[in-house]
C-alpha cells in the first residue's frame, strides 16, 4: 500500500530498532524469571482444573504446596511429575487433593529420575497443547462452513454478570449484525491471584472470566455463526495477575481475541511491571499458539492523558506491543493494536486530527487488524450529540480503514447499554459503511497539509520518546510515569511476590514446546 | 421570570406541554396485525404516563421480540415550582481540574491519601474503582489527580499497620472501603480503626473517611469516622469532600 501521508521510511525503521532495543532487556528478564501464574498454566495445561471447596482451583493448591515444599524456581513440572511417578498417582487431581492435605512429600530429583519427570510432564502438557491445536483447526473448520465477515469488524460487548443473561445478549447481538462479541469482566478480576471456576451467575459490572463461562458462551455463539452462516468471534480479557492462565484457557475454549497488553495492568491496576512482563510473553506464547489475535490497552492512555498531548505515547505503546508480540511468536495479523477517539470535540480540527492519528497508525502497522475504540471521555450525557460524535467515529474508522470497530453507544457513562441504544449504535455504523465505505480510497490528504504534518510530527514525537525510554530503560521510564500519569516502580504493585527467578535447572515443558519450531 | 408559580414543559410555545420520550417495549414488531398492537401498546403506555395525545413518531422492531418507540406528546401534568425542593449537597462536586488547583493554592503541596481495605475484608472492588487510575462509572480513580498522592496498600490490612503508614507518610486522609459486612464485620472493624487512630494521634488525626455498600451514610459520627459513602460513589465526590474539607477555599472578599 501507498502511503497517504509521506512518512519517511528511514524514522519508521529507526522508531521499530528504538523500540526492540528498549524491549530487549525485558525479554531477557522474562526468560529468566517464572511466575506462580505461568506455573499455573503449566499445570493446566497438564490436565488439573476444578476448584476445592472453598473454590481455589487445584492448580493454585498444587502450585502453592510445590513452592512451600521445594520452591518454584526450578518449575512446577518435574517436582510434580515426580510425585505423580514416585507416589503412583492416576492423575494429577488426586495429587493435588493429597498436596493439599500436606500428604506430599515434594523434591528435585536428578539423573535418570529427573528424566523421567521431564519426559512424562512433557507428554501431559503436549497432551494439553493439542487440545489447543485442535479448537485452531475448529476455527478454521468454522470459517469454511459459516464464511468470515469483512472488516471492519463490529465489536459489540455484553457484560451482565450473569452468564445466563450474557448468552441470549450476545446472540441477539449478532443477529443485530455484531462480528465480535466482547464479554466485559467482573471489576477487579484482573487483580484476584487465581482463575474462578464453573458457570457465574454474580458479578461486579461484568461476567466472571472462567473456563466454564467461555466454553458455554463459545458454544451458543457457535449455535449464531451457523444460523446466520456467518463466524462470530468471541472475545476476552487476558491482562491482569493471571494472563498465562485465562490465556491457556482461552485456548483451550477456542476464543478468537484476547486484550493482552504488555503494559496496562501495570499502570492501570498497579500489578508489579516485572510480574506483568514476564506473564504477557508467557500468554502471548499460548496466543500465538492458539490463532488468538491480541487487542492491546493504547486507548487507556487518551482517557487518561489529553488526547493530542499524549497522541505519541499511544504510537509508543504500539510499536512496544508489536515488539514483544512478534517476540513471542505472533504474526502481524494477530495483533490487533488499539487505539482511540477520544479528542475533545471542542478542540477546533478535531476530526482533522483524528484523522492524522488514525491513518498515520494505519501506515505504520500495516499488516494488523487495528482495533479502534470510540469516545468514551467526552460524551457528556448529551445522547444526541453523542450519537453524532459516534457517527464522526465511525466514518473517521472507514476512512482510514480500521479493521476492528469497538461500537460506541450514544449512552455511554449513563448506564450498561439499553438494548435500543446498541439498536441505534449499529443503525449509525451501517449507515456510515453503507454511505462512506469506499471513502478512504479517494481520501488523499495534501501531501504537506495539515494531515500528513500532523502524523509527522506524531511520528517524530514517538521517535523521541523511544529514545529516552531507551537510554534509561523501560522499566525505569515506568517508574518515573512515562505512560499514563501514574509512576510505578518495578519493586511496587501487586503480584510481586510471586515472581521467581529461574535455578540453572529450571524446566518448563510448556515454553519448551511453545518455543519449538513448529 | 417566575420561578415559584406554575410552568409546563415547552416545545415551541408556551404551554403547548411537549415532550418526547423513547422507550422499548417486549413486543413484536413483524406483521401487520403485530405492528397495530405494538403501537397501540406505545400509545397506551403513554397515555398512562399522562402524555395525551401522544402520537408514535416512530417503531422499529428490533429481533423478534421487541419494538423500539419514539412518542411525542402534550403532558396535562403541572410542574408546581413552589414546591420543588433543592437537597444541598455539603460540599460541590468538582472538575479533577479544580480539585488540583484548590490543593496547589490552599496546600501547597500534594493532598496523601492513604487507602485500604481492613480487618478481614479481601474486597478491593471498592477502593480500587476510588483509588487505581480505572476508576469507576467512567471517572478516573484519585491516582490519576496530579495533586493527590495515593498509597494504596490493598487488601486484609491490620489496623496498627494503617495507623503506622498513615504516619509514616503523613497522610492528610484515610479512606477504608469495606464491603464484607458478616456479624457487623464492617461496623467493628470501622470503630476499631477510629479508635486507633484517635489514640495515636489525638485530635491531629488524619481525616477518616469509609464506603461501601452497607453503611448508612448518617452514621458517620457514631463510627468516629469524619465521613461515609455509600453505594454508587465516584472517586470525583470523594476528592471533592477531600478538598472542600482539607483545601477550603479562601473566603470571599479575602485579599
Amino acid at each position: 500500500m501507498t502511503g497517504k501521508l509521506n512518512l519517511d521510511p528511514a524514522l519508521v525503521a529507526q522508531a521499530r530498532d528504538l523500540a526492540r532495543l528498549a524491549g530487549q532487556p525485558v525479554v531477557e528478564m522474562a526468560r529468566t524469571h517464572t511466575t506462580v501464574s505461568v506455573e499455573r498454566a503449566v499445570l493446566r495445561l497438564g490436565g488439573l482444573n476444578g476448584a476445592d471447596s472453598d473454590g481455589m482451583p487445584w492448580v493454585n493448591r498444587l502450585a502453592d504446596a510445590v513452592r512451600e515444599s521445594v520452591g518454584l524456581e526450578h518449575g512446577v513440572a518435574v517436582p510434580v511429575w515426580d510425585a505423580m511417578l514416585t507416589g503412583g498417582y492416576p492423575d494429577l487431581l488426586t495429587l493435588a487433593i493429597d498436596a493439599g492435605a500436606g500428604l506430599v512429600k515434594f523434591r528435585i530429583p536428578s539423573g535418570g529420575e529427573a528424566d523421567a519427570a521431564r519426559e512424562t510432564a512433557r507428554r501431559s502438557v503436549k497432551n494439553g497443547l493439542s487440545r489447543i491445536d485442535a479448537q485452531r483447526r475448529e476455527r478454521d473448520r468454522m470459517l469454511a462452513a459459516t464464511s468470515d465477515p469483512p472488516m471492519p469488524w463490529i465489536y459489540l460487548i455484553v457484560a451482565t454478570g450473569d452468564i445466563y443473561e450474557d448468552i441470549p445478549q450476545a446472540q441477539a447481538a449478532a443477529r443485530e449484525g455484531a462480528d465480535i462479541i466482547a464479554v466485559i469482566r467482573s471489576t477487579g478480576q484482573s487483580l484476584l491471584d487465581y482463575v474462578p471456576e464453573g458457570a457465574t451467575r454474580e458479578g461486579f459490572a461484568g461476567t466472571y472470566a472462567t473456563q466454564e463461562n467461555f466454553r458455554l458462551m463459545r458454544a451458543a455463539l457457535d449455535d449464531v455463526s451457523r444460523e446466520l452462516g456467518r463466524y462470530v468471534r468471541l472475545t476476552n480479557y487476558a491482562s491482569g495477575l493471571c494472563m498465562p492462565e485465562i490465556a491457556t484457557l482461552a485456548g483451550l475454549e477456542r476464543l478468537d481475541m484476547m486484550l493482552n497488553d504488555c503494559m496496562y495492568g501495570i499502570i492501570f491496576r498497579d500489578i508489579n511491571p516485572v510480574r506483568t512482563f514476564i506473564d504477557q510473553r508467557f500468554s502471548r506464547q499460548v496466543h500465538a499458539r492458539a490463532g488468538i489475535v491480541i487487542n492491546t490497552g493504547e486507548d487507556n492512555y487518551l482517557t487518561t492523558a489529553d488526547a493530542v498531548d499524549a497522541a505519541h505515547t499511544v504510537v509508543v505503546s504500539q510499536l512496544l506491543n508489536e515488539y514483544f508480540g512478534r517476540e513471542a511468536g505472533l504474526a502481524d495479523g494477530q495483533l490487533g493494536l488499539g487505539h482511540a477517539f477520544e479528542i475533545n470535540p471542542d478542540v477546533p480540527d478535531s476530526f482533522l486530527l483524528e484523522l492524522a492519528h488514525a491513518q498515520l497508525i494505519r501506515e505504520l502497522f500495516p499488516e494488523a487488524p487495528l482495533k479502534y475504540m470510540p469516545p468514551t471521555k467526552h460524551m457528556t450525557g448529551n445522547v444526541f450529540a453523542g450519537y453524532l460524535l459516534d457517527a464522526f467515529f465511525n466514518l473517521c474508522g472507514v476512512m482510514t480503514d480500521q479493521s476492528i470497530l469497538l461500537i460506541g453507544m450514544m449512552t455511554e457513562g449513563i448506564h450498561t447499554p439499553f438494548l435500543s441504544d446498541r439498536d441505534l449504535a449499529l443503525e449509525n455504523v451501517r449507515y456510515v459503511r453503507r454511505a462512506a465505505g469506499n471513502l478512504g480510497a479517494s481520501f488523499r490528504p495534501e501531501p504537506d497539509g495539515f494531515v500528513a504534518q500532523r502524523a509527522q510530527r506524531v511520528l517524530a514525537e514517538s521517535v523521541d520518546l523511544l529514545r529516552t525510554i531507551g537510554a534509561q530503560g523501560l522499566l525505569t521510564a515506568i517508574a518515573e510515569g512515562t505512560f499514563g500519569v501514574t509512576k510505578r516502580p518495578p519493586d511496587g504493585g501487586r503480584g510481586l511476590d510471586g515472581v521467581v527467578e529461574q535455578a540453572g535447572e529450571y524446566y518448563n515443558p510448556a515454553s519448551e514446546l511453545l518455543e519449538a519450531k513448529p | 421570570m417566575n420561578l415559584t408559580g406554575m410552568v409546563r414543559p415547552y416545545g415551541d410555545t408556551t404551554g403547548d406541554g411537549r415532550v418526547q420520550l423513547s422507550f422499548t417495549l417486549p413486543v413484536p414488531f413483524t406483521g401487520e396485525t403485530e405492528r397495530a398492537r405494538a403501537e397501540g401498546a406505545a400509545l397506551q403506555l403513554a397515555a398512562k404516563m399522562g402524555m395525551d395525545p401522544a402520537m408514535v413518531v416512530h417503531a422499529k422492531g428490533m429481533g423478534p421480540d421487541f419494538t423500539f418507540f419514539i412518542v411525542y406528546g402534550r403532558v396535562s401534568h403541572l410542574v408546581d415550582l413552589s414546591a420543588v425542593t433543592v437537597t444541598e449537597r455539603e460540599f460541590p462536586v468538582l472538575a479533577s481540574s479544580e480539585v488540583n488547583l484548590r490543593i496547589r493554592s490552599a496546600l501547597g503541596r500534594k493532598l496523601v491519601v492513604v487507602g485500604a481495605c481492613i480487618g478481614t475484608d479481601a474486597h478491593t472492588v471498592g477502593i480500587d474503582a476510588i483509588l487505581n487510575v480505572k476508576g469507576h462509572a467512567g471517572e478516573k480513580g484519585l491516582e490519576s489527580y496530579r495533586e493527590i498522592r495515593v498509597v494504596n496498600m490493598g487488601a486484609q490490612v491490620a489496623v496498627p499497620d494503617l495507623v503506622a503508614r498513615a504516619a509514616a507518610e503523613q497522610a492528610d486522609a484515610v479512606l477504608v472501603s469495606q464491603v464484607v459486612t458478616q456479624r457487623d464485620a464492617h461496623i467493628s472493624n470501622t470503630q476499631e480503626m477510629s479508635a486507633a487512630f484517635g489514640a495515636g494521634f489525638g485530635t491531629q488525626r488524619p481525616l477518616l473517611v469509609v464506603g461501601g455498600p452497607r453503611f448508612d451514610p448518617r452514621a458517620a459520627h457514631d463510627l468516629g469516622v469524619d465521613k461515609i459513602f455509600g453505594r454508587g460513589t465516584t472517586p470525583r465526590e470523594v476528592a471533592s469532600y477531600l478538598v472542600h474539607v482539607l483545601a477550603p477555599q479562601e473566603q470571599e472578599g479575602a485579599a
